[in-house]
Formats: structure tokens, sequence, C-alpha cells
């Protein structure tokens, strides 16, 4: 141990893969203790706030949905929720359910491609999916199937699997009939077995220790899995209407990176980081997922306070076991609305949305005037909400594991940043500031 | 020339929202077969692996709007047999060249505290503007079933199929009502490249004009119908742009009833 002394070591990726937009590494360790971590996030910038502004209030969902490929869904009903609620409607009944059909289209989706393709060649020591197809083709090819399903129903309900263009302020353009779904039903079912399937591959992973002190925060609605709506809570008992968020959630601009870190400002005025995504969804709803989801968790060894970040592929699972649950309950309650949407008019007014994104929550705030045209936009994404936490992860993963040789600790600190999924392309879409730092 | 060499493939992304190139792993059931028939030598959304250039194939996406990526396309050109560009960032510029019309400072102030600590272009623009494209798929997204089409096409050394007529053909095969004749909705169809497969009409909505203009489209005509239609000088700018703003076409049309909004 005593050549760890004087030991300096650097960790530099310059170009992370496997994740979604354009990110690097930087750590820099002496004698075991961590001096400075900075994800780095270069992604150019693309100023959606700013561009958002002299649109219609109904082309936000059109727009935002661009902010990424792999989770359009999040922003167009995040950016329906908040016009909605500045118009003063709330769409409900089967309008609502399709709403949340969509989005469990999205999670399978998202999550899949995620577990098979970005996360799992971690654990198993491939440098990719099409790598690791040569070992796993009948896991691979179960994958490539599931996440097709999440592809259907979002190409179902909302028209196209990446930026649908079904989704408008009040509802839907049209919406499927009810034997179009039943007939998706029976998709969902086979998606049911491979989802379970998932759960027992995944519970032969390897899962690297690390248990950390999270502060979660996600939604939380009365009975439901959070996934549209809810109130933001926290695991310090933070209970606030989606309205509040700006009063307890601040982002600060760092040189180091063109996505903002955001931090939670708790009761007594302190600056924390925090977590949101599928962990904290987890930990904060674990009473309402469905019974089955809940059995396979508890098999799984998976059960509140789960704190261990590694162990974060295989709560994406349970969530696709969940949102493949909830589809088709979503569907077998299914009764055709009378129109395909809820009439809308601009009111001059803000108005405040917040969902469930799969990597977490997703905040937009809107201010618009009488004739629809928006004056102000915010938007925070769940990737800026993570980035402080993924580089706390990793500066104790570092100083836990700092005797172990360069190349592995570099593999690890990889696959700590991956188990966020994150989301560069969403954290770089800019923001406004607050305050900023050196 | 080695004959049974795999011809090596390379995806690229630049100013994005990572949509096109996750179409490539949404091609679930032909991904492993494409995989078999090339070298996958650099694509990071999908593995660490990566291999020096030359490259056969590169597919790039996103537009450039930083310094550092003009350098890094002009690298790429220079290591690549055959560029094609996918989506409408890579072809247009995308959604963020709406700063294009804008000042950029003004602009810079606006979404960042320190914007000394951002580099930045004034503009974002199109792959093509920096760079010789020898194919380009249009899109915002592409369609997987155009891209397939298009890696099955170089791979045989044939010119890809892919259309240059308007959405309404797609949309009169599809046996769809016009939905700018009979809901008065401002539809681009007419102007707008097919490849969709005319969703947004068979969804009862107008075209947004997500794949660009198509070839030789008469934009001033339809501007001058959606006008008779009762739509406001604004609300045609608006229209031209939003995905596709840098396209001559549309430009010229955005800038025109741009211009003249006072009037509304």
């Amino acid at each position: 141990m005593s050549e760890a002394k004087n030991q300096t070591k650097t960790i530099k990726v310059n170009y992370l893969a496997r994740v979604e937009g354009e990110g690097g590494l930087f750590i820099k360790a002496q004698n075991g203790k961590v001096k400075d971590v900075q994800l780095r996030i270069f992604e150019p910038p693309r100023f959606f706030e700013g561009l958002l502004v002299d649109r219609a209030f109904t082309e936000a969902p059109d727009i935002t949905a661009r902010i990424c490929g792999i989770c359009p869904v999040a922003y167009q009903m995040s950016a329906c929720q908040a016009m909605e609620n500045a118009c003063g409607i709330t769409v409900d009944g089967p309008l609502r359910d399709l709403r949340r059909l969509l989005y469990c289209g999205e999670w399978i989706k998202s999550h899949v491609l995620h577990i098979y393709m970005l996360h799992a060649p971690d654990f198993l020591g491939y440098e990719g999916v099409v790598q690791m197809a040569k070992d796993f083709p009948q896991e691979v090819e179960r994958g490539l199937r599931l996440k097709k399903v999440g592809n259907d129903l979002m190409s179902l309900v909302g028209g196209r699997d990446i930026h649908p263009i079904n989704v408008c302020l009040g509802g839907f353009y049209k919406t499927p009939t009810f034997r179009e779904l039943l007939e998706f039903a029976d998709k969902l079912k086979q998606a049911h077995e491979d989802a379970i399937k998932t759960l027992e591959w995944l519970s032969t992973f390897r899962y690297p220790q690390l248990e950390r002190g999270y502060l979660f925060v996600s939604l939380c609605h009365p009975h439901e899995y959070p996934i549209d709506r809810g109130k933001v809570i926290s695991s310090a008992g933070l209970n606030i209407d989606v309205s509040q968020f700006e009063n307890f959630f601040f982002e600060k601009h760092l040189p180091h990176s063109t996505a903002l870190h955001a931090t939670h400002i708790d009761a007594d005025k302190k600056e924390r980081d925090y977590l949101v995504g599928p962990m904290a969804r987890f930990n904060l709803n674990f009473n309402c997922l469905t019974p089955t989801a809940k059995y396979y968790a508890e098999q799984l060894g998976l059960t509140p306070p789960c704190t261990n970040p590694f162990k974060s592929i295989a709560i994406r699972a349970i969530e696709v076991l969940y949102a493949i649950e909830e589809a088709l309950r979503l569907i077998d309650s299914y009764h055709a609305p009378f129109s395909s949407k809820m009439p809308i008019t601009p009111k001059a007014n803000n108005g405040y949305g917040c969902t469930e994104a799969p990597r977490g929550i997703l905040y937009h705030r809107y201010e618009i005037d009488e004739q629809g045209i928006i004056k102000v936009a915010k938007i925070v994404p769940p990737t800026s909400q993570n980035q402080k936490i993924i580089e706390e992860d990793l500066r104790h993963f570092v100083e836990r594991y700092f005797s172990q040789g360069q190349a592995v600790l570099q593999h690890h600190c990889e696959q700590a940043i991956r188990n966020y999924d994150p989301c560069i392309s969403c954290a770089t879409h800019f923001l406004k500031l607050h305050i900023d730092e050196e | 020339m080695p004959r049974h060499k795999k011809p090596k493939l390379a995806v690229w992304k630049f100013t994005s929202c990572d949509g096109c190139q996750l179409s490539i792993l949404d091609c679930e059931e032909e991904l492993l077969a494409i995989a078999s028939r090339l070298e996958i030598a650099y694509f990071l959304e999908a593995s660490k692996r990566t291999m020096r250039g030359p490259y056969d194939i590169s597919i790039v996406e996103g537009s450039v709007s930083t310094p550092e990526e003009i350098k890094r396309i002009q690298d790429i050109r220079s290591n690549s047999r055959i560029i094609v560009t996918v989506g409408a960032c890579a072809a247009s510029g995308g959604i963020q060249a709406l700063k294009n019309f804008r000042d950029k400072n003004d602009f810079l102030s606006l979404v960042y505290a320190t914007p000394s600590y951002i580099c930045t272009l004034d503009t974002a623009l199109p792959i093509s503007r920096y760079v010789p494209v020898n194919f380009a798929l249009q899109g915002c997204p592409i369609n997987k079933g155009q891209l397939l089409n298009l890696i099955c096409a170089l791979l045989e050394g044939r010119t890809p199929n892919i259309p240059t007529y308007s959405v309404c053909v797609e949309c009169k095969l599809k046996g769809n009502i016009c939905i700018l004749v009979s809901k008065n909705a401002p539809c681009l169809g007419p102007v707008t490249q097919a490849g969709c497969g005319a969703i947004c009409p068979t969804y009862n909505r107008a075209c947004y004009g997500c794949f660009g203009p198509k070839e030789t489209p008469n934009a001033t005509a339809l501007a001058s119908e959606l006008k008779t239609c009762g739509f406001s000088n604004a609300d045609i700018a608006r229209v031209f742009r939003t995905f596709n703003p840098t396209r001559e076409e549309f430009y010229q049309i955005g800038r025109q009833y741009e211009r003249s909004k006072k009037s509304d």
C-alpha cells in the first residue's frame, strides 16, 4: 500500500462512448484523494429557450421534442402540461390515459436501448452491442425485440417513434381505435415475457460495490407510479407543487461544461446535490409498482432504499416490466373519447409542467401572452440535474478503488457515468442562469 | 483492391438531438444484418471500439455550429470516400439554425450567465456549406426505410432510390382527404419532400415540413394560398421557419413574410 502514497493518477476520456450526446471525463487524484472531477460536456449549445421566444404556444411540443431524439415524448408531455396549465385546462380521462400509454412506449424503448445496447456491454466486458451479439445472440435479439415494442407503441399512439407527430395541446390530432389497441396488447404480452427474462439475465450480473447517501427527487402521485404527473418530492421530505420548482432548485454555469449544474436548496437554505431518474422514482414510489414488478424487484434483492448506482440497470428493467403492465392496464380500460382533443385558448399567463423522462424529472415553464406567443421559456432536463451527482459518484468510486490499475479504474468510471444514461444533448440546450462560480 | 474486406462505416455526430443516428439502432430487425455486411469502424453512440480511417462510408448527423466542428468535418471529408448526411440538421442546419436570424451576442447573454465560457459560431449551417457531400437524406428525423435503402444502395454500388416528389403524392396514395382544402390547415405537403409516408395528414394534422423542400417546390404559390386562407404573415413566416429554415426555398419565404409581419 505504501506505493500508493505520492501517486498521482489522471483519468482522461476525451469522448465518452455509448452515451447520448458528446461528453468527456477528467479526473485527477493524488495519494488516493481526488483533487478534481469533471464530467466535461462539450456538446454544442443549441439555445432552445431562446429559439422558443416569439413562437406560438402550440409549437412548443414539436419544437422541444427536437431537444432529444431519445426522449422526445418527455419534452412533448412536459410542454403540453405547462401550456395547458397556463391556459387553465387539465387533460383527463381517456386522453390522459393515451398520453400515459405513449409515455410507457418511450420508457420501454429508452430503457431497453440503455440496458441492452449502452450499459450491459460494460458489465460483460464488451465494447458495444455488436461485439456482444457474437456471444449473446439470444439476449441481444431479445433486447432488440423488446425495444421494437416500445418503438411500435410510440408509432401507434404518437404517429412516429422519433419525434412523434400526433401530440398536441389538449390531447391528440387523432386517437387510435380500440381494435388497434387490442391488437397491440398481444405484442405487449410477448414483451412481458421478454421483460421477465431480462430481469433474470440481469440477476446474473456482478455489480461493483458503491453505496451512497443520495438525496432522491422524483414526482409522486397518491396512487400511481409517477410518469406524467404528481408533486415534486424528495427523500428529505420535500413535497411541493410543480409551480414551486424554481424556489427549491437552482442552476449554475461552470466553465468545464456547456450544461448547467442544478442544485437543491433545502429548508435550511443549504445547497445539496440530488439524484433524479429510475433510482429516485423506485425508492420514493416502490409501493405504487405492480405486484409482479415488486415481486421481481424483491427476487433481485432490490428493495428501498437501494443506493448502489450500478444497480440502476436492474431498476430500469423493473420499470420496463411496470411500463408493459401499465400499458396493458391502460388498453384494457380504454374507452374511446368523444373528441381527440380538448379545446384550448391562450391566456396571458405562466404555465408549469413536469413529467418523468426515462432518466428523470423534466421541468418546463413558459410565459405566454394573450395571443399564445411565447415570451419566456425555461427547461430543466434530467441530465443537468444529475451532473453533480455523477461527479460525486466518480469521486467516491476513485477514492475507494484507487489502488486498482488505471485501465480498470477508467473502465469503471465510464460505467459509473453510464449508470445515469446521461442524455447530453438534452442537457445542453441552455437555460437561464442564476449563479456563477470561479 | 482487397475483395473480401468489408466496407468501413463511420457515424459522426455534429450539433443535433442524436435522433437520426438513433434511427440506425432503431433498425431492430436489420441491425445485426447490417453489422455483418459492414465494419462499424466508428460509432460512439453504439460502441467504444474505434478504428482509424480512411472510411468507405461516413454517415454524418447534425449541423456545424462551432469552430471545432468546421475542422472536424474537414478531417472527416479527407478521410472518407463517401459522405452521406442524415437529417434536417445536416441538410439544412436544423432547428438550431433559427439562431442564424438573430444577433449572436443578444442570444448568448439571453441564455448564458458567462458567455465567455461558450464557444459557438454565429450560425448553425448544413454540412454541405463546409465540405462536398455525396448524398443527403432529409427528414427530422430521417425515415428508417430510407436509411436502409441508402445503406443497401451504397453496399451494392447503385444510386439510392429516394423520391424527390412531394408529400402530396404519398398523401394521395394513402387516400387521405386534402387537409389544406378541407380543414383550412397550413399544410406544407405541396412543397415538402416525401419520405415520411404523409404521416401528419394521415393523423389529421397539417404537414409541418420536417422533411424539407422537395425538388423544385413552388413555395411562393403555397404561401399566397395560405394568405388567402386567412393566415397572418407572422404565421406563414413561422411555418416556413421551423426545422429547415435555411434551405433556399423556405428561407426566402420565411424572410419575405417575417419582414411584412408588421402589416398583420
